[in-house]
């Protein structure tokens, strides 16, 4: 650690200097005809929002008393975190194994990881009908609750994620002694943040314990949030490969490149998706609910789809060594895998639990345009940073000719582009 | 242990003072229509020529209705009987409301009742998903909605008193008293009447126990109630949960220290 940081700090002027040769100094958002419908969805989101705080609820929202979670919690909170699950694994990979290559990939799935959790909690905000009581659990704690853990890991991110810009911010700010300091605690932050991160993928799993006598047995187990935190590594290459591609199209640069650094993580997936189905099927027939695959009802249905399209098929298609290695063979399995995580959180908010609460439930108009608003806000945000700090990979395939440039591509999580 | 409830369907005739009483008594806490409290259908218009199944769903717990008194047409060894079961919160001795509310706004009191706390409620109605008899409410239509659900009139219980309900009741069919002493009522009954009741207390075990018991000559099933509910309280399920996965993130935790630093060190010999 040590040795690395003496490394950047020689080469850290010419490298900000250049920093600010590329980009000219100056705020930079190139507009197009999507961006200008990804603005106009934004714009609709907001008035959305504004709608809800002052109508309330019942009038915003399709939420009712058989339904009172809906579109909110299942796509914004459980599909939107999972999915950010690209932060943890990254990091892991690139801090914790200490795997050079994927260095970059963990600063560009960390700055998406941390737009989604933003996101997510401006989504949870919309949620909570006293909102303006969100702090009150920080003072009376219902320290039974999962969703305490929730809330707890979510704010603890947050604190993670500024020790991080910490880090940053006293390396251009000239305070040697606390750059020590920020520098020192470093790789705590890296361990806290991969516990963070198991918590909080498993709580939110952990929240239907509670749902015993409600929920189907198919998705209702006591090893749910292990089933939780391991769909969320799992889905954390794929998410990187979806990114990847998107990002090269979008971009114009050529994902093969990319193909051999992604092509391992997948193999990791693999293995995790085989434990995942083997731990899965096991349970089942534990608690004496095997045959319920095979009852032919709507919720079984929706459970082979998601074990079948989700975890099986991607299996095979990671498995054969061609499709792996080829761009159109990785991003199906990509897909599948990443469609079959998002069933698989949708089975468990309404799948699995409609046979119980009775009444009907489609979201309102509201609720779409809010949970799509965020998403487009995420997206934007992920373009207005990659546009005005280095993240995409070009940039850092030159220096990695340059010996220094690892170190880099390591330390440095976002950059302050001026003054 | 603390008060509770009887309710003995045998003598419930479906009159509904309880409900007039109840919302007489708590009309502080409940949102009014247009027209005032007192403008709230005591059934909703319940419509008994109706499809059987649709009859919950005509007079359903709202924000504003903590008690409903559900008729039910059951069929009994080929008679058919008028049977109406009361519908309202269990108050349970191990509440699944209280375990998963992150602010701690429900409580199980000393007392018997589980009540709400509206200044620390954050409103994430996990309570109404974890309720395993679907009881809490939520006045959709305020902007700062409340969760709403019997009180067991906690104003009266803590100084002994029957609830609204129990002292409106004509025939006695809602009994208050101390859990234990309705407990051994309720057996008294079962023992007595050979013949006339179903022998289970409802209540006394579904899940670990709650304060407001049923006993009936119809089977439970067919009056519409939850009959597989787990023996062991729910918040024993989340706990177990909590403690192991507290466990196994501290393990995780110093595993991935441990990997970190010997990465480091494998570096820094690879250096050398």
């Amino acid at each position: 650690m040590a040795k690395a940081n003496s490394g950047m700090f020689y080469y850290w002027e010419d490298y900000y200097t250049e920093y600010d040769a590329i980009f000219g100094g100056k705020w930079y958002f190139r507009m197009s005809w999507y961006r200008v419908v990804g603005l106009a969805l934004i714009g609709l989101m907001l008035f959305s929002m504004a709608y809800r705080l002052i109508r309330g609820l019942g009038p915003a929202t399709n939420l009712n008393d058989h339904w009172p979670w809906g579109l909110w919690i299942a796509f914004d909170d459980l599909c939107g975190i999972a999915l950010a699950a690209g932060g943890f694994f990254t990091v892991f990979v690139a801090h914790i194994l200490n795997l050079k290559p994927y260095k970059y990939i963990a600063r560009a799935s960390l700055i998406t990881a941390w737009f989604g959790y933003i996101v997510v909690s401006l989504g949870v905000l919309m949620d909570l009908g006293r909102w303006y009581n969100f702090w009150r659990p920080f003072v009376s704690w219902g320290y039974h609750s999962w969703l305490f853990v929730v809330l707890l890991c979510v704010v603890a991110y947050q604190g993670v994620m500024t020790f991080q810009f910490g880090h940053i911010f006293f390396e251009r700010v000239n305070a040697p002694r606390l750059k020590e300091i920020f520098d020192k605690i470093l790789p705590v932050i890296f361990v806290a943040g991969l516990v963070i991160a198991l918590l909080h993928q498993s709580a939110l799993g952990n929240l239907y314990i509670a749902m015993v006598d409600r929920q189907h047995p198919l998705w209702w187990s006591m090893l749910i949030g292990v089933f939780f935190f391991l769909s969320a590594v799992f889905v954390a290459p794929a998410m990187c490969v979806i990114e990847g591609i998107l990002a090269s199209k979008a971009y114009k640069t050529d994902f093969r490149h990319e193909v051999p650094l992604l092509e391992p993580l997948l193999k990791v997936s693999l293995c995790v998706m085989v434990v995942y189905l083997i731990v899965r099927l096991i349970d089942l027939a534990a608690r004496g609910h095997f045959l319920a695959i095979f009852e032919g009802s709507v919720p079984s249905g929706l459970f082979l789809l998601e074990i079948f399209l989700g975890i099986i098929v991607p299996i095979i298609l990671i498995a054969r060594r061609k499709t792996r290695k080829s761009v159109p063979g990785m991003v199906t399995a990509a897909a599948l895998i990443v469609g079959g995580v998002m069933l698989n959180r949708m089975n468990v908010v309404f799948t699995s639990m409609y046979q119980d609460m009775g009444g009907s439930y489609f979201p309102h108009a509201i609720e779409f345009s809010i949970s799509i608003g965020l998403v487009t806000l995420c997206i934007m945000a992920y373009c207005f940073f990659v546009e005005n700090f280095k993240v995409m990979p070009e940039e850092h395939e030159h220096h990695h000719e340059e010996h220094h440039a690892e170190e880099h591509g390591g330390q440095l999580e976002l950059q302050p582009a001026h003054h | 242990m603390g008060y509770g409830f009887l309710f003995d369907l045998t003598k419930c005739i479906g009159c509904r003072a309880c409900i007039a009483a109840c919302r007489d008594y708590n009309s502080k806490y409940l949102v009014p229509s247009k027209k005032g409290i007192n403008d709230l259908p005591l059934d909703s218009g319940l419509d008994r020529r109706l499809p059987k199944a649709q009859w919950d769903e005509q007079a359903p717990l709202t924000g504003s209705n903590w008690l409903r008194i559900h008729a039910r047409m059951v069929n009994r060894d080929g008679q058919i009987l008028w049977r109406f079961v009361r519908r309202s919160c269990f108050h349970c001795e191990r509440p699944t409301c209280e375990a998963v509310c992150f602010a701690h706004a429900f409580r199980k009191t000393p007392e018997g009742p589980v009540i709400y706390n509206r200044s620390l409620c954050v409103g994430c109605r996990y309570c109404m998903m974890g309720c395993p008899f679907n009881i809490p409410k939520y006045q959709w239509n305020e902007v700062f909605p409340e969760v709403s659900k019997c009180r067991m009139c906690y104003e009266r219980t803590k100084i002994g008193a029957p609830p609204a309900c129990a002292s409106a009741c004509p025939t006695e069919a809602i009994l208050f008293g101390d859990r234990d002493e309705l407990l051994s009522e309720a057996r008294r009954r079962i023992r007595q009447n050979p013949g006339v009741y179903v022998d289970h207390i409802y209540g006394e075990k579904e899940v670990g126990g709650t304060s407001l018991l049923y006993i009936s000559d119809v089977d439970f099933k067919d009056l519409g109630m939850k009959t597989e509910l787990t023996e062991k309280p729910v918040p024993e399920y989340t706990d177990r949960a909590l403690n192991w996965t507290l466990g196994v993130a501290a393990v995780y935790g110093a595993a991935m220290a441990a990997l970190y630093v010997a990465t480091k060190r494998q570096e820094g010999e690879a250096k050398k």
